[in-house]
């Protein structure tokens, strides 16, 4: 065997020097070539989410009149609210979908929440034009498998795998029902039932599900002030649509 | 050293997770699924073998007192390299395993091997000492994975067995997996003492 390099200053700093050189190297080359994939993957992802949670029949109960999804508008919406005594700022995407008429099928909302049970949990929200959720699709969550990490189905409908039930979120209306937990304790009871044994996560998915709504409404005069309190009022994003309580009209602008 | 007996320690005699009881941290975390387990083991058997490699072609370039540093850099790359790649092509399983891929870089055995074999044997030795740690590592991850995911939610990677989807939650939780882990410990040290006599 070779003999080994004799522990001096030299040596030392030579051998760690290289190794370093050579590492930093390899993992730069590495980067550059995975980099492209990896964002590739991403916006895979939220498009997927898109597609999956923006409404696909106009007539939901029949399955009936399949919607074809013209343009998709992308804009930015941002608000600060208060959430568990401290002020979260949201800077949300928002996906409007037109059909081929230009009418508004719907709205998707990547909205988030940083108070699940392994902190933050990431979800796309999907609505109809009036506001009725139509799907959501969980982007990123660190909730326990086998508890809170049954999130991506439990609020689905049943043929989706869901609870069914009062489990379901999809068909609720922010407008009408409450989006909170129905094992909630006075202003806390809400409309849906909880994961079992996961109420923390289920507590997340509802703010996240309410945070969605609002950035939902945003810019619509006549929503916004049926549902929601001055309190924390919006910090304008880049959204100039202050539309004309004609949600089916809306201009949005896209800030890719 | 003959390459048979690297093979058999790998694998059974010196077994990472039952005999030497090294890097209990992702053992633990990660058999949540069989599924999990297994990649967590593939993971950690590409950086075994990649480490031992290098490390073994450079140990009389590193200087004993600087020995430590000079592992963990080129672990780390590797650990590195192997997070880029699973982002870019198996998005799906990096984001279960999410933290505990970077943690490879401080998991015991890959520096427990490069420290006790890689920087003593040839790159031949080093590369399958590599391997079979590895592999030893993966069935022990998967083993523990397919008892506890039965259990846990009556599932065999992620195909249902039983109807409906519930299983007993201690055993995807932290305690269940304890109890496993002991319990296998317990039986396979039992097999393995009564086939050595």
């Amino acid at each position: 065997m070779a003999k080994k390099a004799a522990s001096n200053l030299v040596n030392m700093l030579l051998a760690l020097t290289l190794i370093a050189f050579v590492a930093s190297l390899a993992l730069a080359l590495m980067n550059n070539a995975t980099k492209e994939t990896i964002e590739i993957n991403k916006q895979k992802k939220v498009d997927e989410a898109v597609q999956k949670v923006l409404p696909h029949y106009r007539d939901m109960e029949a399955k009936a009149d399949t919607i074809i999804v013209a343009k998709t508008d992308i804009d930015t919406v941002q608000f600060k609210r208060e959430v568990k005594g401290k002020e979260v700022e949201y800077i949300l995407t928002r996906y409007t979908a037109y059909d081929e008429a230009g009418t508004l099928v719907g709205k998707a909302i990547e909205s988030f929440d940083n108070n699940g049970f392994g902190g933050k949990l990431r979800a796309m929200v999907g609505f109809d034009a009036e506001g009725n959720i139509t799907g959501y699709a969980i982007l990123e969550s660190n909730e326990t498998p086998g508890l809170g990490a049954k999130a991506d189905k439990w609020f689905q409908t049943k043929e989706n795998g869901g609870k069914g039930g009062g489990a379901q979120v999809i068909g609720l209306n922010p407008s009408v029902n409450k989006i909170m937990v129905s094992n909630g304790k006075g202003d806390e009871k809400g409309d849906v039932d909880a994961i079992t044994g996961s109420t923390i996560t289920s507590k997340a998915f509802c703010r996240l599900v309410s945070i969605a709504y609002e950035a939902f409404c945003y810019g619509n005069d006549a929503e916004a002030e049926a549902e929601e309190p001055a309190e924390g009022e919006n910090v304008e994003g880049t959204d100039e649509a202050q539309a004309d309580g004609d949600t089916e009209a809306q201009p949005a602008e896209a800030t890719k | 050293m003959k390459t048979t007996d690297i093979i058999k320690n790998g694998l059974i005699k010196e077994n990472p997770t039952w005999v030497l009881i090294l890097g209990m941290c992702p053992t633990l975390a990660t058999t949540t699924s069989a599924v999990n387990g297994m990649s967590m083991g593939l993971a950690t058997t590409f950086v075994l073998m990649c480490s031992n490699v290098v490390i073994s072609l450079l140990k009389s370039l590193i200087p004993d007192k600087v020995r430590i540093p000079c592992f963990i850099v080129v672990i780390a790359t590797f650990v590195t390299i192997v997070q880029m790649v699973m982002q870019g092509y198996v998005p799906d399983i990096y984001d279960k395993l999410g933290l505990f891929i970077p943690l490879i870089v401080v998991n015991c055995i890959v520096l427990g091997r490069a420290e006790a074999f890689a920087s003593k044997n040839n790159m031949f030795h080093s590369l399958l000492d590599g391997l079979f740690m590895g592999l030893g590592f993966t069935w022990a991850l998967t083993l523990l994975g397919m008892v506890r995911e039965a259990l846990g939610s009556g599932t065999f990677f992620g195909h249902s067995f039983i109807g409906g989807n519930d299983g007993m939650l201690l055993f995807i939780l932290a305690p269940g997996g304890f109890i496993c882990l002991g319990l296998l410990m317990a039986a396979i040290n039992a097999i393995r003492r009564k086939t050595a006599k």
